[in-house]
């Protein structure tokens, strides 16, 4: 019969009390293993993103499995496939209503550079429209070339300034509805 | 095999037989064409229309044209219709949208594609480009990149400072490699023109 149980979670007494790091590499760190996608499969790119999320490709190794439909709970948008002019404003809607911060994939070439579809009706790049973090080429790219963009997208994300400015005092946005602070 | 085609001919005179490879094919004046619909879907058994096309004949007048395939599911055959719009500047026919409901979305495309109008069809708006484009993009005179133009969403347009351009067609249209590839790679869609490309630097950039 065992007397005491075995003690599994952070000890104090090993690890001391506090930890000391930057507020860079702390949210960096949380915000980089948990990129929420919102996967804007617009064409044949989006077979390949859900085979990165299947068993075999496994993006939740990355913490990117939480694929979100609704723009208000991801974080990155998966711009998959190819982007008509009248997508576009759909597009531009979507990335508008993410809360930051937010990051953006273009994956493959049609999202990069319009592809193949040079013609009246497509978007010659969806970085017309929305600022793009990461290029994946291929027509379309394989999972592997997918995880390889989202890998860079974290190191992007482990080198920004997120801490710059959050303790200092922002000026309030005036309210939509009142127009005052 | 042309049974359907004598049957027309008798019955209405204004009918002409088309040359076809394939199925019987008849020429109806765009003015009769109700008429003829009529006959074909409720006495000569062809419940389906299968799809219509708009087509632009260029040099030709009248130059622009519709043309029906309709099929008979019982005896299991085809036939094609082809008609002109008399007016070649505003290219109208009627519509058959009420015989076939498929008429509807089909006569939609051929309206945004050709710009020819199909009276009186119940909602005849753009159905691939969006409302307020000016162009018909199927038109000979229209280039595959496109022309220069606003988008539709004037938002957008107006954070983002896009446009709908011409498209950078570098040589053409891309197509997919038909020669022998060893690497997939090779097989990729590519444009007409790769005098400059990832593995061959552009003109007047160091390598």
């Amino acid at each position: 019969m065992p007397t005491s149980r075995t003690e599994f979670a952070y000890n104090s007494k090993v690890e001391g009390e506090v930890v000391v790091s930057q507020a860079d590499a702390v949210i960096n760190w949380v915000r980089s293993h948990s990129v929420w996608p919102m996967p804007m499969g617009l064409a044949c790119c989006a077979i390949e993103l859900m085979a990165a999320g299947g068993a075999r490709f496994d993006i939740s190794r990355f913490g990117m499995e939480v694929m979100r439909f609704s723009p208000r709970q991801s974080d990155c948008m998966i711009v998959a496939g190819t982007v008509t002019y009248k997508m576009a404003e759909v597009v531009r809607r979507i990335y508008e209503q993410m809360a930051a911060p937010k990051w953006v994939v273009a994956m493959g070439a049609c999202a990069s550079t319009g592809g193949m579809y040079r013609s009246y009706a497509v978007l010659q790049g969806v970085d017309r429209i929305v600022p793009v973090d990461i290029y994946i080429s291929g027509c379309p790219p394989r999972p592997e070339a997918l995880l390889d963009g989202m890998m860079l997208l974290q190191d992007k994300i482990r080198k920004e300034q997120s801490a710059y400015g959050l303790l200092t005092p922002r000026p309030r946005e005036p309210s939509l509805v009142t127009g005052r602070p | 095999m042309d049974t359907i085609v004598d049957t027309l001919k008798s019955k209405f005179p204004f009918v002409t037989p088309r040359p076809s490879h394939d199925q019987p094919a008849v020429n109806v004046p765009a003015d009769h064409l109700r008429e003829v619909a009529q006959v074909l879907r409720d006495d000569l058994g062809y419940d389906m229309l299968l799809d219509l096309c708009g087509v632009d004949w260029d040099q030709a007048r009248p130059r622009f044209g519709v043309i029906y395939h309709f099929y008979h599911s019982g005896k299991k055959t085809y036939l094609r219709v082809a008609t002109l719009a008399p007016d070649s500047a505003a290219p109208a026919v009627p519509s058959l949208a009420d015989l076939w409901p498929a008429g509807d979305w089909h006569e939609r495309e051929a309206y945004d594609m050709f710009g020819i109008h199909f009276e009186g069809h119940p909602n005849l708006t753009r159905i691939l480009m969006w409302e307020g484009y000016p162009y018909h993009p199927l038109r000979k005179e229209f280039p595959l990149a496109g022309i220069e133009t606003e988008l539709p969403a004037a938002d957008t347009a107006a954070a983002t400072g896009a446009k709908v351009i011409a498209a950078p067609m570098m040589g053409g249209p891309f197509q997919a490699g038909t020669q022998e590839h060893h690497h997939m790679s090779d097989a990729e869609p590519r444009a007409g023109d790769q005098s400059w490309t990832e593995s061959k630097p552009k003109p007047g950039q160091k390598g």
